[in-house]
């Protein structure tokens, strides 16, 4: 942003403790290895961006963080608590919120209610005061409308709100996805390719929105993306996974200048020595 | 409607009849807007609290009595309570365009010297920042306080010249607090003829130029329209069109404040369709292109829509065309007519107008540029009172407006209020009313281009007065001409007429200082290729269909229509379209003959197509002409064509009620 000059530059961003912490993580499916080894840590308020080419790893990543695969071996910090096993609905009920690559809304419901889905975790009362839709469930789903319309405001939504999802653009289904994430009220956000097919519009505000909402409720977001020139832009820190191993972790300045990074996404031909030597796996 | 509600409220200044409508009408609506989902509304009463608190932190924070409030952002009920807090306190508010580039803006924030700045969010704060840095770096000074309604994205913005309106508002309470006199001490000092608002008109050549318009000038503009049109208390409007355009303030601020009407912001820029129909209007302004638009939407889902509602939109609606305006003006119709007019206000008429969000709509009115009379009359003919209105920034909107009941479609009605006008000799209106602004801002050279000592205002439009005595705005004075008897020769007037047709993609009609009036037609490719299936003509290509004869024929007819309705004006009827000619090839910009924005480039089509001019006044009966084209990749080529030269049937005055052919 040209109009922050140095001396009228905002506060500096400061990162808290690590929120996750990933400790020498294998996951194999039968004879292939989809991560090997891989170790690093999320702090709080930061934008963690892992990267790497297709097939690098990256939604296994996810996956395991979100508790959807769980690791061979290794182990995983959340929060302080070390976990062995962990389902996803453990993982949203404690704070993980994410997106898909493929978006998974409900495709005859309107942006509102996909919205509204998000703060199921939230609501107190059962099955039949919900049903009844009186009274005390009522009054909870007022106050949780209430919150879903900030989030539609804040992602400037309104015009589409009882729209069908299924047959808006792809771009603002992706919108409607972070929407019910943030419904949420997540302490990790999970964001799986969040750029995946969007033209260079959507592009841009989808990350002014990710952007926004760490400035604005200090959530802490981790992100899968394999366009490393958006990534760059927004990250704090920065991954780099191929073949299922870590082979670069720092400031988006020092991954761009690392070689390994570089050769990796330009895919610099190894000698046949090399590739024998680390014996990379599938 | 109580007596009350049509009581205009007094005050010679915005503040002034706040402070009236507040104490007369304190618990009724005055302003709305949706946010959250939610319709938020607030009264007269809690508007004048918050100008207050406004009014009182903008003194705090410095503003004095002079200095210019530049407003930037969409419309919100806060930008609008600034302007009337900064006039309060003796500042000018400065509305700019919200979408403006940070160059034009740099440009008016500089011309108007604004030294403080009250904005929507981080968008417009962004550009201001960056302006503000260019100016420190060229030592020049620039705005000194910032101050912004959105909260979103400003957390990290530490810099001390800027604060939320919230903030402003909190620390005016706590001055108003400490000095309880000074609002209504300031209020009172301000007077009718102090300068109520600058607005930048956008300019098509040349800079922009500030237009400074006094208390005075919107609020008896107002006052008269108000009058005139029963606008009261209970009726209720859209503020949707931009806060720097002249008609927003006359109607949002002026006419609001003024008769005590509520005015709603919608949501955002996206949802105005949705709010309006949330809302329902009574009282409802649109440029054409927006009335074009919403038509073309119904057309659009009606298409979809099943065979038995299709069946019934199509016969009711040709009912309604027949009928539908002259039941609206109250003229006799035939009693089998009324009554299915009354069956079809159930079945269609009723339910499409409520979709639309104008059920309630007893007023409307459009003005910019001349609507389709298609356009004009379905809104009409659904029972819509939509009239034309003909204004300018320099004249407080109102110069004339049609009256109910006498509504047409290619006039602009009857001299407002308190309107002089005149017809110079050149055919340029002239005229003087209350609304006719002070002066340009700093320029006072192009005042005196346009302004007259006593007040008399040169349009720059062509026109005359129709037998009924209503305004007819023909084409810019500069573009019109004279045939060589003395008869004008308005050559826009002609071509929009001509190009109302769907038929005619483009026109170009020449005539100044020759004996009568022709004109080259371009084909729409679209319509007449549909209209040529539909009769088994087949054609290989524009140029083979632009020359077929029946197409000529079709030209033929639709040119004489023109000419039957020119003939309706004793002004007009000797500029009659004598002889015409089908281009063979679509104007283009490509080949410099339209601008960009697909205006025709009159002399420059004259150059290029001299031989086909000579020889439309020559009386042959074909042309023929080499044409260098340049096709889409980039290459040139020639086109040969001979072109068949037709004549038009003409009218005499009064048109007689066949064609004679």
């Amino acid at each position: 942003m040209t109009a922050l000059t140095e001396a009228q530059a905002p506060l500096a961003k400061t990162f808290g403790e690590p929120i996750l912490t990933v400790e020498n993580v294998c996951l194999t499916f039968g004879g292939v290895t989809a991560l090997d080894n891989v170790s690093f840590e999320i702090r709080e308020h930061e934008i963690r961006a892992i990267i790497g080419p297709n097939g690098a790893g990256k939604s296994s990543m996810l996956n395991v963080i979100n508790g959807f695969y769980h690791p061979s071996s290794g182990s995983i910090t959340y929060k302080g608590v070390t976990r062995s096993r962990m389902r996803p609905h453990q993982a949203a009920s404690q704070g993980i919120a994410r997106t898909f690559q493929n978006i998974a809304l409900f495709r005859g419901m309107s942006t509102l209610d996909n919205i509204m889905t998000g703060r199921l975790l939230k609501m107190k009362r059962g099955l039949l005061w919900q049903a009844l839709h009186w009274g005390p469930a009522r009054a909870e789903e007022l106050e949780h409308r209430e919150f879903v319309e900030h989030v539609i405001d804040f992602l400037e939504i309104q015009s589409i709100r009882k729209t069908p999802v299924g047959t808006l653009p792809y771009g603002l289904q992706k919108r409607v996805e972070l929407g019910r994430a943030l419904a949420a009220e997540p302490d990790l956000l999970l964001l799986d390719e969040p750029m995946a097919g969007m033209n260079v519009e959507e592009k841009e505000d989808m990350c002014r929105f990710i952007l926004d909402v760490n400035e604005e409720f200090g959530t802490t977001i981790a992100l899968i993306e394999h366009d490393m020139g958006v990534v760059m832009d927004i990250s704090d820190r920065v991954a780099v996974l191929d073949y299922g191993r870590k082979i670069a972790d720092g400031t988006p300045d020092e991954v761009r200048s690392n070689q390994a990074v570089i050769d990796a996404y330009l895919g610099v031909a190894h000698d046949e020595d090399d590739a024998h030597d680390e014996s990379r796996p599938g | 409607m109580s007596e009350r509600g049509a009581t205009l409220a007094a005050g010679d200044s915005f503040p002034k009849l706040l402070i009236s409508n507040a104490k007369f009408r304190g618990a009724r609506s005055a302003m709305r807007e949706k946010e959250f989902g939610i319709w938020q509304t607030w009264t007269w009463a809690e508007v004048l609290d918050e100008v207050r608190a406004l009014a009182c932190g903008l003194a705090a924070a410095g503003l004095k009595r002079g200095d210019k409030l530049a407003i930037i952002g969409d419309n919100r009920p806060q930008l609008y309570w600034s302007m009337v807090a900064a006039q309060a306190i003796g500042a000018v508010p400065v509305p700019m365009y919200q979408d403006s580039m940070t160059k034009e803006l740099a440009f008016v924030l500089a011309h108007a010297e604004a030294r403080f700045a009250m904005v929507e969010d981080q968008e417009q704060v962004d550009k201001l920042l960056e302006i503000r840095e260019i100016r420190e770096k060229a030592g020049e000074p620039s705005v000194e306080k910032i101050i912004y309604k959105d909260q979103r994205g400003m957390r990290n913005y530490g810099q001390s010249f800027m604060q939320s309106i919230a903030d402003l508002q909190a620390a005016g309470r706590a001055y108003d607090a400490e000095h309880p006199e000074f609002f209504d001490t300031e209020v009172a000092k301000g007077g009718g003829g102090d300068l109520a608002i600058m607005l930048y008109t956008s300019g098509t050549t040349g800079e922009p130029k500030g237009v400074m318009l006094s208390n005075d000038n919107i609020i008896i503009t107002a006052r008269n329209t108000a009058e005139l049109d029963g606008l009261c208390d209970s009726d209720e409007t859209v503020a949707y069109l931009p806060m720097a355009w002249v008609g927003d303030n006359v109607f949002s601020l002026g006419q609001s404040y003024v008769a005590g009407f509520c005015v709603s912001c919608p949501e955002s820029t996206t949802t105005v369709m949705a709010d309006i129909r949330e809302i329902g209007p009574t009282f409802f302004f649109a440029p054409p292109r927006i009335f074009e638009n919403i038509l073309t939407q119904v057309m659009i889902r009606m298409e979809d829509a099943s065979w038995i509602k299709r069946k019934m939109f199509k016969a009711f609606m040709s009912l309604a065309r027949r009928v539908g305006p002259a039941i609206l003006d109250g003229k006799p119709v035939a009693l089998l007519d009324r009554l299915g007019y009354a069956v079809g206000r159930v079945l269609v008429y009723g339910p499409l107008m409520n979709t639309l969000g104008f059920s309630r709509i007893r007023l409307a009115y459009t003005a910019g540029e001349a609507i389709g009379p298609d356009i004009f009359d379905f809104y009409r003919s659904l029972g819509m009172n939509l009239k034309q209105l003909y204004g300018m920034t320099e004249g407080s909107v109102f110069v004339t407006a049609q009256p109910d009941g006498e509504v047409k479609t290619d006039t602009v009605g009857k001299p407002s209020p308190g309107v002089d006008i005149k017809i110079a000799e050149s055919g340029e209106v002239v005229f003087r009313s209350p609304g006719v602004f002070l002066e340009y801002y700093k320029n006072p050279q192009a005042t005196a281009e346009v302004k007259t000592a006593d007040g008399w205002y040169s349009t720059g439009d062509a026109g005359f007065f129709d037998s009924d005595g209503h305004l007819k705005i023909i084409d810019r004075a500069k573009d019109v001409g004279k045939l060589n008897d003395g008869t004008l020769f308005a050559p826009k007037y002609l071509e929009n007429k001509l190009k109302f047709f769907p038929h005619i993609r483009e026109a170009v009609a020449y005539g100044d200082q020759r004996d009568e009036a022709v004109a080259f037609i371009c084909i729409d490719l679209e319509a007449v290729g549909s209209w040529a299936e539909r009769r088994g003509i087949t054609y290989g290509s524009y140029r083979e269909l632009a020359a077929d004869p029946r197409v000529y024929d079709l030209i033929e007819s639709e040119v004489a229509e023109v000419n039957r309705d020119l003939a309706k004006d004793a002004q007009l009827a000797g500029s009659q379209i004598h002889r015409f000619l089908i281009l063979h090839k679509e104007l283009d910009a490509d080949d410099g003959e339209l601008t960009r924005t697909r205006k025709v480039r009159r002399s420059f089509v004259a150059d290029k197509y001299g031989v086909l001019i000579e020889a439309l006044y020559s009386g042959a009966s074909h042309a023929e002409i080499e044409t260098e084209v340049t096709y889409e990749d980039g290459r040139k080529g020639s086109m040969k064509a001979d072109l068949v030269i037709a004549q038009a049937a003409t009218s005499t005055t009064p048109a007689p009620m066949k064609l004679a052919s």
